[in-house]
């Protein structure tokens, strides 16, 4: 007879066959029987977070620092409740991960037993598919699908809910040579006759743009679009998920575009004649109202998800393709066009698109009380931590600072939850990464309020020997809704002051996790500062920059109206006088 | 706004039909009419699900639908086209002054009686929703007392099955 082995050892097994290497979790009674021969694991390193929450970003953050899918674990109930942020969060920026969570026992579901919650139905609408799992010999078919699903496609998070009695259970341990799912076969390869038509379009527009989204940074098709971007001398933006996909000191990078983007970008995209949209999905930070949103433009929307083309915006040629498969076959095809002479000329957008860059610069005003400004803080991390650093944002305003200020150079060297926009995702995110990633610096760069949030992940990272580095920028405020409190609220200030300049002590906190802890309160410390947490790589290092809390976020398209409104400063409009309408 | 009826092959796996339903009300759209059922094929469910919306939320949901892993095929039936029914059962009232009337209404429309007391009978019926619209607004005069009524179910005319017929298009390049 063969080998029977336990649930929780084919689960382990199935693991090890995945080339899972690190898996972020914490146990609890329903997973605990995977725990036991996890331990012996030659292969899977488990890291005892201090929330699930921690695990899941944690996932996140591995899986997109490294291209690899991240892995999280709990127990049934409030330990898998606890990973639907994460979850969600990942689903909405297409991050493949796969999360495990131990169930009660199968003669238990449906009688509110203790630490029981249906994780399958409450997370079936946040993740791109997801199991139930009630017999140990189910359990290497659902790992292997899990994973296949999770990296494939358009990437996303499954998630596996075993029961205790199936972990417990004896099987032979078989893992299947063939995936069989007959209703999920994605759209790689782009039809030729689009490609030919797209071709064309893109030789015959006066205006087109790139508009870049985070499917070139899952696809790994940077080096693609770059050999594109320079073939056809096209201005290239790129949104807050895709920073990185295309290098910020190229000449032909108008920048990010969106809510808080440059006037270029948003104003290229509004001006454009044609928008070349690669892994991209008109999202409403991107648009603003959607019907004012690049009027004259024809679109063609190339994304690995059908359902994404056309769901916001009408495609003139759409194609569903793995995005760097369609860019490879996109060269030649404009090549082939350029060699029969046709070939608009950009002179004249390039002209005006210079225009805007020149006269409406990214920028911000110093604090005239001689406080600390939040951007020359992120500015300068930047400058001293270099392209080859890897940034983890929180959400808010420091996240729109991090975007505009840090200049990247590299794909996956900037993490942020984009989508869900998950305040918290920062520490646990930072971790992640720097364990798929040990050998770059990994920065979180985080607002006091989100820190506040996930800050208990330090511990976990002093433990396991995973030095981040964490710029707080400190504004003593849930900033960003202070923001729109000044803007749209008539100044009125509730509920968003955090008094975080004296409760926590962040200095001391630090301190109590086993971390160094520094404070800057004057710009002239700065650079001093980070130089001094570069050099450091024993433990962690946070540095408290206690900054200017009326600092506001420009350029900006305020919440339901038109891109064309854009404010570059407070009650000030670009003029769009070069624009043609 | 139109209506629209939905073929959907899926795997006849727990939880599929919570899926279904939950992305529909997720996406903002209302199921009308839902009938669940096995098919020819053993391991494979056919969903018949008829919604009301426009043509650029259909093509959003059936390419939502699509994304679903357990969901196999989906194709639209159009009524022209296509053969759609439902099954209704009517209890109406119907004393000795009555009956030979109401059985009159019944053999009309081609319904049959199924279990008769003596103040009421219960009636099977089946058809297309206009029809049963009409067979029940002749028989309310007579007083119903209880309606159930299934989902539609549908199938296209001729010989080829669903089997044979392509995936609805996602969109015009795939």
């Amino acid at each position: 007879m063969s080998e029977q082995i336990t649930g929780a050892e084919s689960l382990v097994r199935s693991l090890e066959h995945s080339d899972v290497d690190v898996v972020f979790g914490i146990p609890g009674g329903a997973i605990l029987p995977v725990y036991d021969p996890l331990m012996d694991s030659p292969s899977v390193r488990h890291i005892l977070v201090r929330h699930e929450q921690g695990a899941g970003h944690a996932a996140e953050g591995y899986a997109a620092a490294s291209n690899r899918v991240g892995v999280c674990m709990a127990t049934s109930g409030p330990g898998a409740t606890n990973l639907v942020t994460p979850i969600a969060d990942a689903h909405m920026d297409s991050v493949p991960m796969v999360a495990i969570t131990g169930q009660v026992p199968s003669a238990f579901i449906g009688s509110d037993a203790f630490q029981e919650a249906d994780i399958r139905g409450i997370t079936m609408p946040i993740t791109k598919h997801n199991y139930l799992v009630t017999r140990a010999e189910d359990i290497p078919r659902a790992i292997k699908e899990a994973f296949h699903l999770a990296s494939s496609g358009r990437p996303g998070p499954v998630l596996v809910d075993i029961t205790k009695d199936a972990l417990q259970a004896r099987a032979e341990f078989v893992w299947p040579t063939h995936i069989d799912l007959p209703g999920y076969k994605p759209t790689t390869k782009p039809h030729g006759r689009q490609i030919k038509e797209a071709a064309r379009m893109i030789v015959d527009a006066h205006r087109p743009v790139f508009y870049v989204g985070g499917g070139v940074i899952r696809a790994q098709a940077y080096k693609e679009l770059r050999q594109l971007a320079e073939l056809t001398g096209i201005p290239v933006v790129t949104t807050l998920m895709a920073r990185g996909a295309f290098p910020d000191s190229h000449a032909q990078h108008m920048g990010m575009p969106g809510m808080h983007g440059t006037v270029g970008a948003v104003g290229a995209l509004q001006k454009a004649d044609l928008l070349i949209v690669l892994g991209a999905r008109f999202d409403d930070r991107v648009t603003g109202k959607l019907e004012s949103f690049s009027p004259k433009s024809k679109v063609i929307h190339i994304d690995i998800d059908p359902a994404e083309i056309g769901k916001n915006r009408y495609a003139d040629i759409p194609i569903v393709s793995d995005v760097r498969e369609a860019i490879t076959q996109l060269i030649p095809a404009v090549t082939s066009e350029f060699d029969a002479g046709n070939r608009a000329d950009l002179t004249a957008w390039w002209i005006t698109l210079n225009h805007w860059r020149e006269t409406y610069p990214l920028g911000y005003d110093q604090p005239s009380d001689g406080s600390l400004s939040p951007q020359y803080v992120i500015e300068r991390l930047g400058k001293i931590a270099g392209p080859e650093a890897i940034y983890a944002a929180g959400v808010g305003q420091h996240q729109m600072w991090a975007a505009q200020f840090i200049g990247y150079e590299h794909p996956n060297t900037w993490l942020n939850s984009g989508g869900l926009g998950t305040m918290g995702y920062s520490i646990p995110a930072a971790m992640g990464a720097k364990v798929g990633a040990p050998d770059k610096t990994v920065w979180a760069i985080d607002g006091d309020g989100c820190f506040q949030m996930t800050n208990q992940e330090l511990a976990t990272c002093t433990i396991n020997d995973i030095p981040i580095k964490v710029a707080l920028i400190n504004n003593a405020s849930l900033g960003m809704v202070r923001q729109w409190q000044n803007l749209f609220y008539n100044e009125r200030y509730s509920n968003t002051d955090l008094h975080s300049h004296s409760v926590p002590d962040f200095v001391k906190l630090a301190d109590a996790y086993g971390c160094h802890g520094l404070r800057v309160t004057k710009a002239e410390e700065v650079d001093k500062a980070i130089e001094k947490s570069m050099e450091i790589n024993d433990a962690p290092v946070v540095i408290d920059f206690q900054v200017h809390r009326d600092a506001m976020v420009w350029p900006m398209v305020a919440a339901g109206t038109g891109n064309d409104e854009i404010q570059f400063a407070r009650d000030l409009a670009p003029q769009w006088e070069r624009g043609d309408d | 706004m139109a209506r629209h009826t939905l073929s959907i092959l899926v795997q006849d796996q727990p939880g599929v039909l919570a899926r279904i339903s939950a992305l529909f009300s997720r996406r903002g759209y209302n199921i009308e009419s839902l009938a669940v059922g096995t098919t020819e094929t053993e391991g494979v469910s056919r969903m018949t699900v008829v919604v009301n919306v426009d043509q650029h939320a259909l093509e959003q949901v059936t390419k939502q639908l699509n994304k679903l892993i357990n969901v196999l095929k989906i194709v639209e039936l159009d009524d022209n086209t296509a053969i759609a029914r439902e099954l209704m059962l009517i209890k109406v009232k119907a004393d000795d002054h009555s009956r030979s009337r109401v059985l009159e209404l019944v053999e009309l429309f081609r319904a049959k009686v199924v279990d008769v007391s003596g103040d009421a009978v219960t009636i099977e019926a089946t058809g297309s929703r206009e029809k049963l619209e009409a067979f029940l607004n002749v028989l309310a005069p007579h007083g119903i007392k209880e309606i159930v009524q299934s989902g539609v179910v549908a199938l296209a005319r001729g010989a080829r099955s669903i089997a044979d017929r392509s995936n609805k298009n996602p969109d015009r390049s795939s």
